[in-house]
């Protein structure tokens, strides 16, 4: 099992902390080649519009789209769930549509409005601190994506469709590893599809 | 402040939570329990790093720089290269001004108060600036105390040219650091210099033994509760960004290698020839730091680079370095 953590801008080397931790190997993805080695790619907080523009000119946009179609799970985390995002209030930055929800930028106001809220992840009944950093909100979700969290305003803040994670949040800030084990099973669980797949 | 307060605040550098804050009810009918918490302003310098934060004069610049690449743009009224030049007092920038700016990009807005002007503080907190820059760039207001930064819900960058300097910021409140270099002259010497003492003095500290740090506080002039930090951590407590001096892409990939965690860059950028093929240069340089193909293709006619000074030339008292250390 390997993680790749989309290593354009942002916090990666928090995400590769968290998955060292749980004794995963991690490499820090910058181009198309490297995806070729992970079972499981982390998209993680940052600037969404700097990470975009990064993403188009390394080429690596379309090779993830390639990836997400194949079934490779994929975790965004604030900018990054602004990226994989189907569709944005605002008309930047594009993103890659790999999940169907509706996502606004900011909406929860600037940096003096950040806060951390107790939430409860999926089945979890212990809660979870949840860092909000400038953080967007899903305002609108449809087909078959799962809200696994809200927050006490009832806006959702974890979603999931098949094998994409989206977390408006940011738990690679905290000690709390449980969603990051989350995105494993997942990645686990792909893994073991595509073993089975070879020897048949 | 009291004691007691300050060394609540110290030991949440290492990431606990301070159950203290006070409850707020900003985001409409949900409960943070924290706002404005020393996690959440070193949060968003996290978010920033690998970046290059632009220095921008008005929402046309702001807008080119957001649309470049910057993962934050810096209001102010001069870049330091025309600070320099035109001499006088340079302030805090009109309130107007960084309130366009802030209107007309999506991405974090910093800007400049005076070291040690309490007051422009508040007024960039009540702007709603996400990032406060005390900056020797400014004209020091207070040439003894700095401002108590910890009274703010804002977050605020420092310059330091060396550990002790970085520290004292940090025990004061600042959730960024930045290596000061020798802003406003194209010249990366500084920067260079300032980075690497900095990281040479971390280097240093990590391999002391404990009974070696009290000493060494003392050298250095930092806090001994910082210094036990860094030591347990491996490394400063924040975000450090490089500035004062980077003006091509090539300077930005050298500061990355050096280690520094993202970049400022002030005059570099709308002081050049062709301001944003440079600014989309650095920011392709800053993330591609370890990879001389891209560095090269992106390095190749940028145009007329900013008119530099070499810092060996400049009197001391030139030196914006010096200020507030």
């Amino acid at each position: 099992m390997r993680i790749g953590i989309l290593a354009l801008q942002g916090d990666f080397q928090e995400h590769a902390t968290c998955f060292t931790k749980l004794d995963i190997s991690v490499t820090e993805i910058r181009s198309a080649a490297d995806l070729e080695i992970i079972d499981g790619l982390v998209i993680p907080g940052g600037e969404s519009t700097t990470i975009a523009k990064l993403l188009n000119e390394s080429g690596l946009n379309d090779s993830i789209v390639k990836k997400s179609d194949l079934g490779m799970p994929i975790w965004g985390t604030c900018a990054g769930l602004i990226l994989i995002s189907k569709e944005l209030s605002e008309s930047d930055p594009p993103t890659m549509g790999l999940i169907d929800i509706k996502t606004s930028r900011n909406y929860y106001g600037r940096q003096i409005d950040s806060f951390v809220e107790n939430i409860y992840f999926a089945s979890e009944t212990v809660p979870f601190e949840a860092i909000f950093i400038r953080a967007p909100g899903i305002i609108e979700t449809r087909g078959n994506v799962v809200t696994l969290a809200k927050s006490r305003n009832k806006i959702p803040i974890a979603v999931r469709e098949d094998n994409i994670l989206g977390t408006s949040f940011h738990p690679e800030l905290t000690d709390d590893l449980r969603i990051h084990e989350y995105f494993l099973t997942m990645a686990e669980d792909s893994h073991k599809k595509l073993e089975n797949l070879k020897e048949n | 402040m009291s004691t007691a307060r300050k060394k609540t605040e110290l030991k949440n550098l290492s990431g606990s939570i301070d159950m203290a804050q006070k409850p707020n009810n900003s985001n409409g009918e949900g409960k943070a329990i924290e706002t404005g918490s020393w996690r959440l302003k070193g949060g968003l310098a996290q978010m920033l790093k690998g970046g290059v934060i632009m220095d921008v004069v008005n929402a046309d610049q702001a807008k080119i720089a957001e649309q470049t690449g910057a993962v934050a743009v810096m209001a102010l009224e001069r870049v330091p290269a025309d600070i320099r030049r035109d001499g006088g007092v340079a302030r805090m920038s009109d309130p107007k001004m960084i309130k366009d700016i802030i209107n007309s990009v999506s991405i974090p807005v910093m800007a400049k108060c005076r070291i040690g002007h309490l007051a422009e503080a508040q007024i960039l907190q009540h702007l709603g600036v996400d990032y406060a820059d005390e900056s020797e760039v400014l004209t020091p207001a207070d040439t003894n105390f700095h401002v108590n930064k910890w009274d703010f819900n804002m977050p605020f960058v420092c310059g330091a040219t060396d550990l002790g300097e970085a520290l004292r910021r940090i025990g004061e409140g600042a959730a960024m650091i930045r290596t000061k270099g020798e802003a406003g002259t194209g010249d990366v010497v500084q920067a260079v210099f300032h980075a690497r003492t900095v990281i040479g003095q971390l280097k240093k500290i990590i391999s002391l033994n404990d009974e070696e740090l009290m000493t060494e506080a003392k050298n250095l002039g930092a806090p001994y509760e910082l210094l036990t930090e860094v030591k347990k951590l491996g490394r400063l407590p924040v975000v450090n960004f490089a500035a004062g001096g980077i003006a091509t892409p090539a300077d930005a990939a050298l500061m990355m290698q050096i280690g520094v965690d993202g970049v400022f860059v002030g005059s570099g950028i709308f002081k050049s020839g062709d301001a944003e093929k440079r600014a989309k240069a650095i920011v392709q340089a800053t993330t591609h730091y370890n990879n001389p193909e891209i560095l090269a293709k992106v390095s190749e006619d940028l145009g007329e680079p900013m008119v530099g000074i070499s810092v060996s030339t400049l009197p001391k008292e030139e030196r914006l370095e010096k200020r507030g250390v």
